[in-house]
């Protein structure tokens, strides 16, 4: 009797988040993955890496995001990591910034000008993620861990994670800390365990439909701490790539979905 | 003399090899954050209860932890008179999470964001679970001037009740005025609020 | 400059299920300040012949999915949809029956 209630418990936390919903929201979810442009966004992102940009006239097709230049299948999947050719770690998109400043010769501020683009104002680093990530579909999650910056890179998000601070004492885990909890009738999954950040980082960047956009997860790291009362994170600074590291070492292991459609 | 050196030694070396500290963190969100609208940098520093509760979980001894209230206690500015406001005008107040955010006007439409944790009245389906529900909670507790006393304290500043609470401190935090506070109390206790009804 | 368009075709027991996502701000009057900028016409095509001549308005959300079934259908058939907006911008994708 017991055993039976633990397998459903267990199958209830294994099952995509929004199965976890009440009724009359699972219809509304199903029907936003059903007709969501998610695919439009990855076919954006690839005119983009093809295009010859900046100064140096040059396209992000020898971009090395880990895996070598150019090679995209897996890339998202194995990071954040440390890089060698600037001895840092990075994520996703402080690796694009690095790219189209040493590829393309374009300038920091001007790439990072128009962030977190809406659908009037699109931004490359949404587009370019979408296509990115959807290349590594049905690779497991293994971000860096072995080099002594990556360790350092994981003690720090994870530090962050449970750091009361601002005008109203929240760290992460006020919100992310707790099981059974949600904000109004958003769930919030406890993202220090495995069991919950599994499922949610192998589904982010993704499309929100709240947003009509694409919305990556320097946009998540941000936004978060903009409810949390907080001043602003510097867009792919050392605490947000910190943050993601944590985040995606808390879900390693788990297959990535691809992009995701949330509400 | 040279046994407390090396003891010394020791210790920084296992400090240094071990996890950032409160401390450290601070300093690496003083390096990657910038102010943005009212969001100061100043939010950035920990205080006291912040830098305690983080250190120990949110678990801090007994003692610790009612020493901390106590202090927290000292930082309410409970108003003479009635403590009992007016509950319409808090129950749009709840609903509202604006105020503090870097993107809010200051002042302008500012609420205590009530809702996002709590059921309230029970009309509103919409309602967050990380706080318990308050419905009927005047019902349950009476409205006299202790029980008027407890509300409008936890809300100015939870953390004298509860030293690592996940409440806001919506008083001490300058969210919310002492009027809106009123309005909250009565919207708790007032016979006539639909949390009551 | 049109977006890009995406569309999948597959037979499903006697019917083909098809699914377009169209990239498009499908910005109403109200959204755009008195300058709307959305699809009017969606045109249907199997193997050159129309089959939906189809007229939507500005209620339609941004880059928005349109899913239809259509009777029977052999694998290899060429669907092709277009479509044509307020301002005269067009654009159209193809795809085989899988």
């Amino acid at each position: 009797m017991i055993k039976r209630a633990f397998a459903c418990a267990a199958a209830l936390v294994f099952a995509p988040a929004f199965a976890q919903q009440k009724s009359p929201f699972a219809d509304y979810q199903r029907m936003t993955v059903e007709g969501s442009p998610v695919e439009l966004f990855e076919l954006g992102g690839e005119e983009l890496w093809k295009k010859p940009q900046g100064p140096k006239s040059a396209s992000l097709e020898k971009c090395d995001l880990g895996k070598g230049p150019g090679v995209l299948k897996g890339a998202y999947a194995s990071l954040p990591r440390h890089f060698k050719d600037v001895d840092r770690v990075m994520d996703l998109e402080a690796r694009l910034v690095h790219c189209m400043v040493t590829l393309q010769g374009r300038s920091r501020e001007e790439i990072t000008k128009s962030l977190f683009g809406s659908a009037d104002r699109p931004s490359e680093m949404e587009y370019l993620s979408a296509y990115i990530a959807g290349q590594s579909r049905g690779v497991k999650m293994a971000p860096g861990g072995s080099h002594p910056k990556e360790k350092e890179s994981y003690q720090l998000g994870k530090a962050l994670f449970f750091h009361r601070t601002g005008s109203w004492d929240f760290s992460c885990a006020s919100c992310h800390g707790e099981e059974g909890k949600r904000i109004r009738m958003s769930d919030l999954p406890v993202l220090s365990d495995p069991k919950a950040a599994r499922p949610l980082i192998a589904t982010w960047p993704a499309y929100r439909v709240s947003n009509s956009q694409f919305k990556t997860m320097q946009w998540r790291i941000n936004d978060c701490y903009r409810q949390m009362r907080m001043p602003e994170p510097t867009f792919a600074s050392d605490t947000t790539i910190a943050l993601n590291m944590y985040l995606a070492t808390t879900a390693k292991g788990a297959e990535y979905r691809g992009p995701g459609t949330k509400r | 003399m040279s046994r407390i050196l090396l003891s010394l030694v020791f210790f920084f070396a296992t400090a240094a090899s071990a996890e950032p500290t409160a401390r450290d963190v601070t300093e690496a969100m003083k390096r990657d954050f910038h102010p943005r609208g009212q969001a100061t940098m100043d939010r950035v520093a920990q205080d006291g209860v912040q830098r305690i509760c983080t250190e120990t979980h949110d678990k801090p001894p007994a003692a610790l932890a009612k020493q901390l209230e106590a202090d927290q206690m000292k930082t309410i500015v409970f108003p003479s008179g009635s403590l009992m406001g007016d509950w319409k005008r808090a129950e749009k107040m709840a609903q509202s999470g604006r105020g503090s955010m870097w993107n809010d006007k200051p002042g302008v439409d500012v609420g205590g964001s009530c809702y996002n944790c709590h059921q309230i009245s029970p009309q509103e389906t919409s309602y967050g679970t990380m706080g318990p529900s308050l419905l009927g909670f005047g019902k349950k507790r009476g409205n006299g001037p202790e029980v008027q006393r407890y509300v409008y304290g936890k809300i100015y500043n939870a953390k004298a009740y509860n030293a690592c609470s996940q409440m806001p401190r919506l008083g001490h935090a300058g969210t919310l005025t002492e009027q809106q506070i009123k309005d909250l109390v009565a919207l708790l206790l007032d016979p006539e609020s639909p949390v009551n009804k | 400059m049109a977006g890009p368009m995406k569309m999948r075709a597959t037979l499903a027991g006697g019917y083909t299920d098809v699914r377009v996502l169209m990239t498009h701000p499908m910005a109403t009057e109200q959204q755009s300040k008195g300058q709307p900028h959305f699809i009017q016409n969606l045109t249907v095509k199997v193997n050159g012949k129309t089959v939906i001549e189809g007229e939507i308005s500005q209620v339609v959300s941004r880059n928005s999915v349109f899913s239809f079934r259509l009777k029977g259908g052999a694998k290899g058939d060429q669907i092709e949809v277009s479509w044509l907006d307020n301002k005269g911008d067009t654009n159209k994708t193809e795809a085989a029956v899988a």
